[in-house]
């Protein structure tokens, strides 16, 4: 479990994560979600104790995880797949990882084997492709059996037979009971991945609920064609709908179409359209956290 | 799921940073073309005056031998610069290396014991760079008598002051690759540390005279200057401000434990 209270960091005069609270639970992979420079990584490395929060608290099982003396038992990272020395093999900083941690050597090459790299255990890491480099990485967190798994962007990189297998290993490392923390700034890497998620932007808390509420919650339209657009709006408006003329056609929001359908026949209304639409996860992140992307292309600043 | 267990041991942590030191290749060769290059400085200025020896008249032979001139083949100045540059730069990058990749907080994130983790590091860092400068100091003094000998102007480790002539020479390196470590921990980049280790252990000692009593003081509470009184034979008798060995003992000592101290508490105060 990983309990975020108020937590707060301020560089200087900027603020990078402001008063965010949240928990992620074990025995369920909770996605990070947020554009870049939202303060993902800055809360990563406030969790890990790396970084120390301006306000606030962040506890890994209940303590402020810098107050463990060996970390890799209680909770197992992956930051940055590039935070290896490359003139070392893999085994060689797998070793040097476990070894500070009292971790027996025959761990590594377990790791190592779980992790699909048994065959590139003795190459230099530098010359390690960014997959394998994040299988390393992974491996690394895997070391000391941890309860709290933490992962920033570990999708980056891997081939479509990489990501299917982190999947998979993030499924049964929930289902293990372990409390598994996925960073990464795709909705789409996360809908088939996450049962919960923890949506930041510009450093702010937007969501922090279950992957289903979150999808209930995001835009849903349906589109209306009638001949009486004017009248059904008003009608629709009265009865609680959000409307928006699209060209000829009506978007309304807040109500489902059969509804629509009901409130039109009953007042005689013809109807030419109705289409429900779903809006993807991906556009619901996309719309909640536009106004808070740091870094739009082609954006004045 | 709770966490299985294992008591938090300082010893793991060492064995750790060793594995880390020697899985670079980088360690093994630059420690062997700083001896490498300290040899050849020695021994070169030893065959220099086995090979000019026919020239010299009498009393300038008796002046070389009067004036332990062997000792100072033994390790010259040159060469203890070598030393303290190559040093500095290992100790430097020691620390650097893990800033440049950001291997540093997997370090971290993986022992948050900060303290311990510099500790370990340093520790592991003195103990190899002692032996290695001591046994390269050691490897150069007897090379550059050899060579003498051909001139029947060699020394043995039994003459006055050789002994130490090696100590100092020796340790000369674990007090630079300290330094150079706490400067890696402070500006945690290789190339500014490297040049921040040389000017402060090698300009430094330039710029401050020998001939008035505060500048002096300065310059004797120097690494280098601290070593140079160590291998400088007599000489440092006949200066404005003499000084003991012990003193520069002491600056060795003082140096080594500030510098370890300050790679220990910046790394534990500043986030990563």
């Amino acid at each position: 479990m990983i309990e975020a209270n108020e937590l707060t960091k301020r560089y200087g005069s900027t603020t990078a994560v402001r008063n965010l609270t949240f928990t992620v639970k074990p025995g369920r992979v909770t996605g990070f979600l947020g554009p870049n420079g939202a303060g993902k990584s800055t809360t990563l490395r406030m969790i890990l104790g790396l970084h120390a929060p301006t306000g606030g608290t962040v506890t890994v099982d209940g303590r402020p995880f810098r107050d463990h003396a060996r970390g890799l038992r209680h909770l197992g990272a992956l930051l940055d797949a590039s935070e290896v020395h490359g003139g070392r093999s893999g085994r060689s900083h797998l070793a040097a990882l476990a070894r500070s941690n009292g971790i027996p050597r025959g761990r590594v090459d377990e790791v190592l084997g779980e992790v699909g790299l048994a065959g590139a255990a003795k190459r230099r890491i530098g010359g390690y492709s960014l997959g394998m480099r994040q299988r390393l990485g992974i491996a690394g967190a895997l070391l000391g059996d941890p309860p709290v798994l933490v992962f920033d962007e570990p999708l980056n990189g891997l081939d479509p037979e990489g990501v299917r297998w982190v999947r998979g290993l993030f499924r049964r490392l929930a289902a293990e009971g372990r409390t598994v923390f996925v960073s990464s700034h795709l909705m789409t890497e996360m809908e088939h991945t996450a049962d919960d998620l923890v949506v930041v932007g510009r450093g702010e808390l937007i969501a922090a609920e279950s992957l289903a509420d979150f999808a209930a919650r995001s835009g849903s339209s349906v589109t209306v064609r009638t001949t009486e657009a004017a009248l059904l709006a008003r009608l629709l408006t009265e009865q609680g709908a959000g409307v928006r003329p699209v060209g000829e056609a009506l978007e309304v929001t807040g109500m489902a179409a059969a509804r629509i359908g009901d409130l039109a026949f009953a007042q005689r209304l013809p109807l030419h359209e109705l289409t429900p639409r779903t809006a993807s996860l991906e556009a619901a992140f996309m719309e909640l956290t536009a106004d808070r992307a740091d870094h739009h292309a082609g954006a004045t600043r | 799921m709770t966490p299985t267990t294992a008591r938090a041991r300082f010893t793991d942590l060492l064995a750790a940073e060793w594995i880390k030191l020697w899985s670079l290749r980088s360690t093994g060769w630059s420690l062997l073309a700083g001896a490498l290059a300290v040899l050849g400085i020695n021994v070169g200025t030893a065959y220099d005056h086995y090979k000019y020896w026919d020239q010299y008249d009498e009393s300038s032979r008796a002046a070389f031998l009067r004036n332990d001139i062997g000792l100072v083949d033994a390790f010259t100045a040159n060469s203890g610069m070598v030393l303290v540059l190559v040093l500095g730069a290992i100790g430097a990058v020691a620390v650097t290396g893990e800033y440049g990749s950001g291997l540093i907080r997997t370090t971290l994130a993986a022992v948050p014991a900060r303290r311990s983790v510099m500790a370990a590091k340093a520790l592991v860092v003195t103990a190899v760079t002692a032996v290695f400068g001591t046994a390269l100091a050691l490897v150069s003094f007897l090379l550059t008598q050899v060579v003498l000998d051909g001139r029947d102007a060699g020394l043995t480790l039994g003459h006055p002051g050789a002994l130490r002539l090696v100590l100092a020479s020796g340790l000369l390196a674990p007090v630079a690759a300290l330094v150079g470590m706490a400067l890696g921990a402070v500006a945690r980049h290789s190339a500014a540390s490297v040049v921040a280790a040389t000017g402060l252990l090698l300009m430094v000692p330039l710029f401050l005279s020998e001939d008035r009593y505060l500048t002096a003081v300065l310059r004797h509470a120097q690494p280098f200057t601290a070593w140079q009184r160590l291998a400088d034979f007599g000489r440092f008798g006949e200066v404005a401000h003499p000084w003991t060995t012990g003193g520069a003992w002491l600056v060795y000592l003082v140096w080594a434990l500030g510098a370890a101290a300050l790679a220990v508490t910046v790394v534990h105060r500043r986030d990563q």
